[in-house]
Formats: structure tokens, sequence, C-alpha cells
């Protein structure tokens, strides 16, 4: 895409590109599981009550689809949004920033992540892209994170975009 | 819970049970904490950054958007059937308190490595129609053989 603006793609952007962060920790509790379900407005049994998760053929409460993506707190480390969004190690001269999109691809063969597990989370920029749109200029961030659970399995992995502009 | 939904059954072009959401400010303060977004945008109507770019009230989540999709995508794939791919981008915003459908169609439906999947159109949709967060979805399915 061409743009008349000056890029800001920096080159110590362009060296962090593939690069993959330090691996979190992110663990599936029950406790959890049903927040975020309730926050969501799910009434299926699954992601509420162990017994009826069972029963459906899952080991434990069920995290409903969206959970992977409740950003890992702590006070004592820079502000972080939403996963797809987070892990921001440079400055750009844009002050607005956007979610693009939220894609996941799970892997139900391996397992399917459920209230117990202990999940590492291990991210990366995939890329950086410049366009201009109705907003003006923007850059376009890909990121990828890998899901892996307590068992060395990958159970998902996250396409997330960023837009800042 | 819905009831099982089988391949044997499914027809390309088939349209999934819709249904429309309005979240009012409680139910965004909820997916707040929820998600453990708390970006201001989705619950303080008068968030500087909001006057900036011309709106009047808060904007619904990105991801509480892709969560509603994903459970008419769960509710298709039922108990038995297991959600390989879903995506969304997010196209358009949705303001508090506006009715917003939740929708999904079935566009293909193929035998691949020994598995039945079953490929999804799913989307979030204004009251002036327009999809605001459309995307995709890949489930596999049982069969009744």
């Amino acid at each position: 895409m061409t743009t008349t603006n000056p890029s800001v793609i920096t080159d110590e952007m362009r060296a962090i590109v593939g690069v993959e962060g330090a691996p979190a920790t992110l663990e599936v509790e029950r406790t959890n599981c049903r927040m975020f379900a309730r926050s969501v407005g799910h009434a299926d049994p699954i992601f509420y009550d162990v017994d009826a998760a069972k029963a459906a053929g899952y080991r434990d409460i069920v995290a409903s689809p969206g959970f992977l993506g409740t950003p890992i707190f702590n006070p004592n480390r820079p502000p972080a949004g939403p996963a797809e969004m987070s892990g921001r190690g440079y400055s750009i001269p844009y002050k607005r920033v956007l979610n693009g999109g939220t894609e996941y691809e799970y892997f139900p063969e391996n397992d399917v992540i459920c209230a117990g597990d202990t999940i590492t989370v291990r991210g990366k920029i995939a890329g950086f892209e410049e366009t201009t749109g109705s907003i003006g200029p923007m850059l376009i961030t890909k990121r990828e994170t890998t899901y892996t659970n307590q068992d060395g399995k990958v159970v998902a992995k996250m396409y997330g975009t960023t837009i800042q502009y | 819970m819905a009831e099982q939904t089988y391949f044997d059954d499914v027809k390309e072009g088939q349209e999934l049970p819709e249904f429309t959401i309005q979240p009012d400010k409680q139910q965004l303060v909820k997916f707040a904490a929820g998600s453990g977004d708390f970006n201001p945008l989705h619950f303080d109507e008068k968030f500087p950054m909001l006057k900036g770019m011309g709106i009047a009230d808060n904007i619904v989540h990105g991801r509480f958007k892709y969560a509603q999709v994903g459970r008419i995508v769960f509710a298709f794939a039922g108990y038995k059937g297991r959600v390989k791919k879903f995506g969304v981008s997010y196209r358009g915003m949705d303001l508090i308190n506006t009715p917003i459908k939740v929708k999904g169609v079935v566009t293909a439906k193929k035998q691949e490595g020994g598995e039945n999947i079953v490929e999804l159109d799913v989307w979030t949709e204004d009251a002036d129609g327009k999809k605001t967060t459309p995307g995709t979805a890949v489930v596999a399915l049982p069969s009744k053989g």
C-alpha cells in the first residue's frame, strides 16, 4: 500500500518483528471462567457448573470464547490492554488505538481449554503495515500469540490486529 | 442448551438462530470486569477521547461483540462439535443502548482429514443492517452414523 505520509516504522520496530516476548502464565480457574461467562451473558451451564460440564463431555468448566483475551494484570508492570493489543515496547506519533480484529485458531484435537489448566502464553509481533483510511494515516500491527497447556500441547493461537492513528 | 447439530443435517445457506442484544451500561461495566478491559471509552460517556472522536456515547467493546458472535458459533457446534477457528474484524463501532443482531450462515460443508467440517460466516449487525463485526468460523461436527 503506498502512502504519501512519512513512515512511522523504525529500525527498532523492524528488529522486534518475529521476536517472541517473555512467556506469561495464565491460570484458567473456575471462578474466572464463571465471571467471564457471566460478563458475556452465557446461559449454558457448561460455563458455570462442573457437573454439567462433565456430563457434556468436558474435563471441567469450559473457558468460553474470548476468555483467553483477558490480560494478565500486574500493577508493577506497564499497563496492558486486551491481549491482542498489548505489549507495545516502542513509541510512535499516533495517539489513538483501535482493536482491528480478533481471530483464534483452536486445537480441540489436542484439548479444549477448561478450568484447572495452566496455559503458557507466548506472544510476538508478526508484522507492521501502514495505510491511509478514512481516519487518516494509520499503523496496523499484526500480533500472534500461542497458548500451550500444562501437557505441552498447543491449545490455541491468537491473531490480533491493532490499528493506531 | 440447544439440540446437537449433526453434519448430515447441515445445508449450505442455512441460517443460524439469531439473537439481538442491546447492551446497557451495567452490561458494559460487567464486561469490563469480566474481561479486564477497563478502557473508559466503554463506560464513561464524558471520557475526552470520545469527544475527540465525535462520539456522544460509550462504545461497545470489540471483544464483547467477539464473545457474542462466539455464543452463536459455540451453540451451533453443540457439546459434541468443536470450534476450530473463529475470528472477526471490527469494522464499525456500536454504541451503548443500541440493538445489535448476532447472526450466522453456513457457507460450506466438506469432509477433510477425517472430520466433518462446516464453514460459517458470522457477524453482528447494527440497526441499519450494517455488519459491524464480520467474521468467519470453522466448526467440526459429529455425524449421525
